[in-house]
């Protein structure tokens, strides 16, 4: 029922968009999410975007992983 | 703006990285429970289930909406298809569930209108070109899908559409959960949460849960190294003695959820109890219409009422989705229950967990039979 890769608004209006994922075209109700705009990623669930990715956070989680996992294999090394 | 990061979390080297963190860390044999149909295909697709240490055992419990339907439901459903003039709208994975006697699908075959839809707004579309037809939606799921399905009820209201209503037996997640640590079989040690529901109901809705019913929680995404992480999360928990909640997919998961959605939720429905299958009565698990919006409750106009009916003879699915047994336990899997010819609803859904054990081949417990 979910779609688990999220989709970008390609199109809007009014409360209805368009988004793309991976070059399949949908029509979505946007009435869940605040203030959408074209190039905003969405999490898409039966034909309603239900939240903007936050992208600033998608990258912060990553890095931070990342640096645990680097530190973590530092720490190996070390001992 | 690029979606660089969507594949990043399906990057293979972090996801080895991972793996290698959990192998270290994970001593004690655990039980761990995913609560999502979209984690259950998720963790297949990668293969996740075989390349974690033995000790780790993944089990899927109640979070796939068809499987968790109970029978009464599915009767209640295909006995309304039957109805002149009614027009039954519903999403796919509901059609070919067995009833007692029927399914949708073999309704539809003998001439019923019962039609699939991709949102409850075809429905209202449906609705609009069909003024003489009673318009039916099948409502079933979470509260991802609840929202959606409160805002075609609102819609309906402004449009004036006095031919479309819904049944509702959508159901939530958090009384589930008390449930299954209420019930003395159930072995679970952590759950990973789902992800989309947790983007409707927010961090914050499990706080309660967890104070009375402490055990490792992690709310999880659906890429392989969302999942990972998550997973890495609990087994850190258990080996610590922790039990906490933490949230491993915070560009989707916030504390207080989706308020537009969650407001459209409250405004069209209340809690109310609702059986499961597999589990049965739940108290205040099942969302049901609001006085104010009960003129587009079908099980009012239509007068129906659920029987308890029995689930199918030797079908494990309630045993499955608690985690007590696998599909591998039952004594119908693959000799008589078959994609082609399901006998529970497990089978059917493509977010089911013998559905899944068939698709890839599982022939132990651990993961599939492509395991090296
Ligand atoms: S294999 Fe079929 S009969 Fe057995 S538990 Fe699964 S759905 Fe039920």
């Amino acid at each position: 029922m979910c779609l688990a890769i999220p989709s970008k608004i390609i199109r809007i209006v009014g409360d209805m968009g368009t988004v793309d994922v991976d070059g399949v075209k949908r029509d979505v109700s946007l009435l869940m999410i605040e203030e959408p705009q074209l190039g905003d990623y969405v999490i898409v669930h039966a034909g309603f975007a239900i939240h903007k990715i936050d992208e600033i956070t998608a990258k912060e989680t990553l890095q931070l992983l990342k640096e645990a996992l680097a530190f973590v294999e530092k720490d190996d090394i070390s001992n | 703006m690029s979606i660089k990061h969507a594949e990043e979390y399906r990057d293979k080297k972090l996801s080895r990285s991972l793996i290698q963190e959990i192998q270290k860390n994970s001593r004690k044999p655990v039980r761990l429970m995913e609560v999502c149909g979209t984690h259950t295909v998720s963790i297949f697709k990668y293969g996740i289930r075989s390349i974690l240490p033995k000790t780790i055992s993944l089990l899927s419990g109640p979070g796939c909406p068809v499987c968790v339907t109970a029978q009464g439901e599915i009767d209640a459903f295909i006995e309304l298809s039957r109805k002149k003039d009614v027009i039954i709208t519903t999403f796919g994975d509901l059609m070919r569930v067995p009833g007692s006697n029927s399914s949708l699908q073999q309704e539809r075959a003998k001439g019923q209108d019962i039609r699939m839809v991709y949102s409850a707004f075809d429905a209202l579309e449906i609705a609009k070109i069909n003024p003489d037809k009673e318009v039916v939606f099948l409502g079933v799921g979470f509260e991802t899908t609840a929202p959606t399905i409160a805002a075609s009820v609102l819609s309906a209201q402004v449009m004036n559409l006095t031919n479309f209503s819904v049944i509702s037996a959508h159901k939530k997640v958090v009384p589930a959960l008390t449930a299954l640590l209420q019930t003395k079989e159930v072995n679970i040690n952590g759950f990973l949460l789902p992800g989309h529901v947790s983007v409707i109901i927010g961090a914050g809705a499990y706080r309660g849960f967890i104070k009375n019913y402490p055990i490792p929680c992690v709310i999880a995404g659906f890429e392989p190294v969302d999942i990972l992480t998550s997973i890495h999360m609990l087994i850190k928990q258990i080996e610590t003695g922790k039990k906490d909640l933490e949230n491993a997919y915070p560009r989707a998961v916030t504390e207080e959820g989706n308020s537009k959605a969650k407001s459209l939720l409250n405004t069209v429905f209340q809690s109310g109890n609702a059986i499961w299958r597999g589990i049965g009565p739940i108290p205040d698990s099942g969302l049901f219409f609001q006085k104010a919006y009960e003129a587009f409750d079908a099980t009012r106009r239509f007068q129906i009422s659920y029987q308890q009916t029995p689930e199918p003879k030797g079908c494990a699915c309630g045993e499955v989705l608690t985690g007590i047994k696998t599909p591998l336990d039952c004594t119908l899997y693959k000799k008589i229950c078959t994609p082609l010819h399901p006998v529970g609803p497990c089978m059917v859904s493509s977010e089911g967990i013998c559905a899944a054990y068939d698709k890839y081949h599982v022939e132990n417990n651990r993961g599939s039979c492509n395991d090296d």
